[in-house]
């Protein structure tokens, strides 16, 4: 969209393809098209984790909601809204990539980057109190968790680490790269079109990973 | 000619300096590194091959341990599948001909490109670490529980190399898939696409869509193994047969991901040796296609034995026969092709007909070991070691080697003593079915796969298996004498020595830094043999 929008090219910016590329649109074309493909091998990723988890989910049915019930709900749940709001402000910027509204552009990208932060903090939050609990089954710390579930919650509990764990480790990634169009909209580098866009597509495919993580851990002993 | 080369600006002669080759975003020029890097890998494989031939020669353990003996064929494993057979076509003639095939100055993204070729010399840097720090025990298959809860090697250094070099594969994938997409020259359709093309298309789906499985499941065993969580772990309720579905998820489609390509090369050498059209061009790029669809969907055969359900059997038996269909369709349109062709007997020729021959009995053998029943019995056994060797052996390093003596002219602008090759490859054929034609009657007869010791009565199928494997060596060391040698005393080759017809042959070898002095137009398809000459020779300078 803000591609079409910014023909013809706005006099005095840089308009030259790279060298490989016959023109700018050819260039915006094969940049979405591999950040595409970068998405469905990410999704992929995700896949056989939610696969392995779900098969669990089916044999231990009890087990998961009982662990599932330990998880904080109203922290998840505001980290979810959070995140929701993050992909509007990102859409947002994405739609003020235009040299003329600059200002919008670095204001929703600052949000944006902003709001990724604190949901990194809450999660934090709830992983410290988690650890306080007992209940993170990793490095050898002690595991509290009542029978007769101890051993699948310890499952459900490596899941919950392994799922958000990642997840987090791409939020971060993706912080990074709007910090970086961050920066390049400060120094009014122009034509960001097709960054800005690539990097939303990005965040956005974080955003609905965790739309699903989060029915599947936090929701598991709430349906019904 | 000969002036004309000495002085003619290429991308080879532009600059010697070692920063200007790992600094290069020239995709032919990294095609040039991951050869290198892949042939270092292959030798390192193939020495730990010969030493399993060694220990097998006689029935007792006595060349080396129980314990050595499985590290030795893990390693094998690890690095002929990782670092040898998944990059080994489409990294380096991929890269460098996919864009002088559709007319492109490079590949899309070139920058990633060389990214990809990193990422593949620090994972191959974790896997030579591993080896040197012990090696793992686990068999190239990292089945649970030996690389988890037993595990006694190094796990980790060799899952996180695997996992790296799994992310170069991805990103090769990517590059390849938007390049085809994007990046064909003006009149270039889709139905003009050389197969070699197409092939390396089809693998790179899978490349992209099967290699993050591997990667998740791979880093849940290091996440088992550094953290303690235990996914697989069965005293939680973890599920080891959980970690075959999902290895096997990547690594059945990461076997066509090894053949897919070669079978691209095959088209290309057929074609021009038998100096006719390929027959069905629709049905060959249409069964590319297939194979790598239904490749996702047959992982469960390597499930067989490990208390599958019986109805899931049957359904992954079905669909394994069903990959027969295609692969079927090829080798017939390769038959084809040939018939009523002038047919001659250059080297790239002989190593393709090697490859139809010996991916014929690997093709066929996998119809057996799809058989639920007959799996059974072979299963684990030196029958599947031969079937598998035969595609991936007799299948994919015959194209392989195929394809770098038909591009080699392209590639350095030199011809190589043809007499040699032809050697080379006769060789390798016989000393290719000398090696692994035994191990299909010693698995049949109930010798089962990764022991080192076996009870007297298998030692002659084993003497000659063991006797193919220095014949083998031989017939690989060959090229890389003879290939070197052409560098610097071969003849000039010329920009078409085979007087083939494909788009990367109007241009002069070596190919100018930006492929083509004038980008070209596409007015034909890609096999117009035996068809009036381009009318558009608009590429050639």
């Amino acid at each position: 969209m803000a591609y079409r929008n910014a023909i013809p090219t706005p006099p005095g910016a840089e308009a030259k393809p790279a060298p490989q590329f016959d023109s700018l649109r050819q260039q915006y074309e094969a940049d979405t098209l591999g950040m595409w493909i970068f998405l469905a091998s990410e999704i992929l990723f995700f896949g056989g984790l939610f696969m392995a988890y779900v098969i669990y989910r089916a044999a231990y049915p009890e087990a998961f909601e009982a662990a599932s019930g330990r998880l904080d709900l109203l922290l998840g749940g505001i980290n979810t809204a959070i995140l929701l709001t993050s992909s509007l402000t990102m859409t947002l910027a994405d739609d003020a990539v235009l040299p003329r509204n600059r200002k919008a552009l670095i204001g929703w990208l600052a949000v944006t980057a902003l709001l990724g932060t604190v949901f990194l903090v809450i999660k934090g939050v709830e992983y410290s109190v988690e650890f306080a609990a007992h209940l993170a089954p990793i490095f050898g710390r002690p595991f509290d968790f009542p029978e007769p579930h101890t051993e699948q919650a310890r499952l459900f509990f490596s899941f919950y680490f392994a799922l958000t764990g990642l997840h987090a480790l791409h939020l971060f990634i993706g912080i990074v790269v709007v910090l970086i169009m961050l920066a390049l909209a400060i120094r009014g580098v122009p034509r960001l079109e097709a960054k800005v866009t690539i990097a939303g597509l990005y965040w956005h495919l974080v955003d609905l990973i965790w739309v699903f993580v989060f029915p599947l851990l936090y929701l598991a002993a709430h349906h019904g | 000619m000969t002036a004309d080369i000495s002085v003619r600006k290429n991308y080879l002669n532009r600059d010697y300096s070692i920063a200007s080759w790992l600094t290069t975003i020239d995709h032919k020029r990294i095609a040039w590194l991951y050869l290198v890097s892949i042939t270092a890998f292959f030798f390192f494989g193939g020495a730990a091959a010969t030493l399993i031939r060694l220990e097998l020669a006689t029935p007792a353990g006595d060349v080396v341990e129980t314990e050595t003996y499985n590290r030795l064929f893990s390693l094998h494993g690890i690095v002929m599948v990782w670092f040898f057979l998944v990059p080994s076509i489409p990294a380096t003639l991929g890269n460098f001909l996919i864009p002088l095939m559709i007319g492109a100055r490079d590949v899309a993204f070139p920058r990633l490109n060389l990214l990809s070729w990193y990422l593949y010399v620090i994972g191959g840097t974790f896997t030579l670490a591993m080896a040197i720090a012990g090696g793992v025990d686990t068999g190239w298959t990292f089945y649970t529980p030996y690389s988890s809860l037993f595990a006694n090697g190094q796990v980790v250094l060799a899952v996180v190399g695997v996992i790296v070099a799994g992310f170069s594969s991805i990103l090769t994938g990517l590059n390849f898939i938007v390049t085809v997409h994007n990046m064909r020259a003006p009149g270039l359709h889709w139905t003009r696409l050389p197969l070699f093309v197409w092939a390396n298309y089809a693998t790179a789906i899978i490349m992209v869509l099967a290699t993050p499985v591997l990667a998740i499941t791979l880093l849940l065993i290091a996440l088992e193994r550094i953290f303690g969580i235990g996914i697989f772990d069965p005293k939680v309720g973890g599920d080891p047969v959980l970690f075959q579905h999902l290895f096997w998820f990547y690594s059945h489609p990461a076997v066509y991901i090894m053949i897919l390509p070669g079978m691209g090369v095959v088209s290309e050498i057929i074609t021009c040796f038998a100096r006719k059209r390929i027959f069905g061009y629709d049905g060959m790029a249409f069964a590319l296609l297939a194979i790598a669809l239904i490749g996702f969907l047959v992982w469960g055969h390597h499930l067989f034995v490990a208390g599958e359900s019986v109805y899931a059997g049957v359904i992954f038996s079905l669909l394994s026969f069903m990959v027969a269909v295609p692969s079927g369709i090829k080798v017939f349109n390769w038959a084809a092709t040939l018939y009523k062709g002038s047919v001659s007997f250059e080297t790239p020729m002989l190593y393709a007909l090697g490859f139809v021959g010996l991916f014929t009995v690997g093709g066929l053998t996998g119809i057996t070991v799809a058989a639920t029943a007959v799996d059974v019995h072979v299963h684990d056994t030196y029958f599947v070691i031969a079937h598998f060797h035969y595609i991936m052996v007799g299948g994919m390093v015959m194209a392989y080697f195929g394809g770098l003596h038909f591009w080699w002219p392209k590639m350095t602008g030199r011809i190589y003593p043809d007499r040699w090759g032809r050697i080379a490859a006769i060789t390798i054929f016989v000393g290719f079915n000398l090696t692994f034609f035994p191990q299909f009657v010693l698995g049949y007869l109930g010798m089962p796969r990764r022991y080192h010791t076996y009870p007297d009565e298998f030692q002659l199928l084993n003497v000659l298996s063991s006797a193919g494997a220095p014949v083998l060596a031989i017939g690989y060391l060959l090229p890389l004498v003879y290939l070197l040698y052409s560098l610097k005393w071969g003849p000039v080759a010329g920009p078409n020595p085979w007087d083939a017809k494909g788009l990367e042959w109007q241009t002069p070898s070596p190919p100018p830094e930006h492929n083509f002095d004038r980008l070209p137009v596409v007015t034909q398809e890609p096999y117009a043999y035996g068809l009036p000459k381009r009318d558009s020779d608009a590429a050639r300078s």
